[in-house]
């Protein structure tokens, strides 16, 4: 295998500037990105941002040239940009370590945005998961609105954006956009229906852009370098970089910047320094727990939008959670399986009702009573979840089980052996 | 208590602007600060009556989320995480050393209500896994002798209070 090393893109002034200090992320470059911005204009930025192809970061993959441009269409006397910080897929926790390392890029990425979109009120949503980093993202608020960067009239430009915090409060739903506008309004964190999106009518029925922590450091370090240099990493079809979690049963879990392209093999062999204790590799998930389940057969398969559609499923979230021969199967999946019976916020049917009847077939599977008809049963209902749900929690849940079930056919052989014996 | 309570829930919405827009941080900053560490069912009374919205909304929002609590719990929250990499990394020997430091199972609080031990999803702390977090910080890597340093510490925390 050759050599795989991770790139410092987006990550660049990890480690590189006392993170809690804005004199030292100014010392480090930090907001001349911004200056460029207030120099030249939004539109060259917006190009920039187009040209680089980058797609957001929080599982959509939406094109963020396209989502600002669309969003600064929206006529309002009031709009939001809201940073997407409830990071609640579990086995991610890479914006964690922009919002410790590098909170001043996330906030400058706030700023750039909201000036190319004309939004003049932001909020950075982060999980309540996160209270210990919470003080000090006030603190990096609390220091760019003492030198200007926030507030009235931004240094000098004529533009003012006001910024704060708000702490969710423990709900994997709220990293969706609507969830997350209802749980701001002080209402529990249940999804609405669209059309209106909520671009259009989101927070306060305002139009509000929810964007991902990890696409809003990625448009500084863009305008920074330049699309071409993002674009020198990665595929045509998925450019630039991309922040990891790795984590699970190998050497060195962390976060770790790839360009798109390395082979799973390459990242759990090479990055993450191979399978702990040596133990045989199994299978991993990727991009959450709505992400697919990959075999280690096919760790040979490219990190990439593309190669993981083709395998019917996605980069989501950047998670990688690695499971040795040690894990069976079905038991990681009840595991899964019993975080979306807890997190399905019970508005929709499809996705309320379709955890209780897998819960009750996982729990025939784990007490050993499961038949072929569970089987079916099991089918049917991720069939109807993943085509009739409200939102993307419900209809991307089943991509665990689908991809499961079609790369481990034999896990679930045992089904029918249950049903044979039944009949003896 | 009914007084103290009136007091502090008005210095909070006060503090909100009495909107309910603003529920959230208003329930956590009271849920902070109240004895048994939860909304109790005459908080949420009274933060229906001052927000002017209706007692079922405050019940419905004090129960959707989990760092919300309906019931009373302990000065100190064990949480262990049962997601995904932290049950790959078997978090089930950090579930007995906890059980047996505490001297209660998951889901209970000790007698004296210093300590309640839950299960949470995913705290984000997998590269730590398996991952416990007690109040607002987090910690992995633990061994038997750590989990009871760690209880010991947070036990002489509370004594101090």
């Amino acid at each position: 295998m050759k050599q795989v090393h991770e790139v410092h893109f987006i990550t660049e002034l990890f480690g590189k500037y006392d993170g809690s200090s804005l004199q030292s992320y100014l010392e480090a470059g930090g907001f001349k990105p911004l200056q460029q911005l207030l120099a030249g204009g939004s539109e060259k930025i917006l190009k920039e941002i187009d040209e680089s192809g980058l797609q957001g970061r929080g599982g959509a993959a939406y094109p963020t040239g396209r989502k600002l441009r669309q969003f600064l269409s929206e006529k309002a006397p009031r709009k939001f940009v809201v940073c997407n910080a409830d990071e609640g897929e579990p086995g991610t926790f890479k914006d964690r370590e922009l919002l410790r390392r590098n909170i001043y890029q996330v906030i400058e990425g706030m700023i750039i945005t909201a000036v190319c979109t004309q939004a003049g009120e932001g909020i950075i949503y982060v999980r309540e998961e996160y209270t210990n980093i919470h003080d000090h993202i006030e603190q990096a608020i609390e220091s760019c609105y003492q030198h200007n960067y926030l507030g009235k009239n931004i240094l000098g430009s004529g533009f003012s954006f006001e910024l704060r915090l708000f702490s969710g409060a423990g709900s994997y739903v709220c990293g969706e956009g609507f969830a997350m506008c209802e749980s701001m309004e002080g209402k529990s964190g249940r999804p609405r229906t669209k059309p209106p999106y909520v671009k259009q009518a989101g927070f306060l029925n305002l139009p509000t852009l929810v964007i991902n922590t990890e696409t809003l450091s990625a448009i500084v370090s863009i305008i920074r370098h330049g699309a071409h240099e993002f674009r020198k990493y990665g595929t045509a079809e998925s450019p630039g970089t991309k922040l990891i979690s790795v984590s699970g049963k190998v050497e060195r879990p962390g976060v770790y910047e790839i360009p798109f392209g390395l082979t799973i093999n390459e990242i759990v062999n090479g990055l993450a320094g191979g399978m702990k204790n040596g133990k045989k590799g199994n299978f991993v998930q990727i991009g959450g727990a709505s992400g697919g389940i990959l075999p280690a057969r096919l760790w040979d398969t490219k990190y990439t939008y593309e190669d993981f559609s083709r395998a019917g499923m996605s980069v989501g979230s950047g998670a990688i959670v690695v499971a040795d021969t040690e894990t069976k199967l079905l038991d990681y999946l009840k595991v899964v399986q019993d975080f979306f019976n807890h997190e399905s916020c019970g508005k929709c049917t499809p996705c309320r009702e379709g955890n209780r009847q897998l819960r009750i077939i996982f729990d025939k599977i784990a007490a050993g009573t499961a038949t072929a008809e569970d089987f079916y049963r099991m089918e049917i209902v991720l069939d109807v979840m993943g085509s009739t749900s409200l939102c993307g929690s419900g209809k991307t849940e089943v991509v665990p089980f689908n991809t499961a079930i079609k790369y481990f056919p034999e896990e679930f052989a045992v089904f029918a052996e249950f049903e044979k014996r039944a009949v003896i | 208590m009914s007084k103290e309570l009136e007091l502090l829930t008005d210095q909070v919405c006060a503090g909100y602007g009495y909107d309910p827009v603003n529920l959230l941080p208003i329930l956590q900053e009271i849920q902070q600060r109240s004895e048994g560490n939860y909304i109790s069912e005459e908080a949420a009374r009274i933060i229906a009556r001052k927000l002017n919205i209706t007692e079922s909304r405050v019940y419905d929002v004090v129960t959707y989320f989990s760092a919300l609590s309906a019931v009373p719990r302990g000065d100190v929250i064990v949480q262990i995480c049962n997601s995904t990499t932290c049950s790959i990394c078997d978090n089930r020997e950090l579930v007995t050393w906890f059980e047996d430091e505490l001297g209660v199972k998951v889901g209970e609080t000790t007698p004296d209500n210093k300590f309640t031990l839950i299960y949470t999803h995913c705290i984000g702390a997998c590269d730590i896994a398996p991952a416990v977090r007690i109040n607002h910080d987090v910690y992995g890597g633990l061994t038997r002798e750590k989990v009871r340093e760690l209880v010991a510490s947070y036990r002489a925390k509370e004594a101090v209070k």
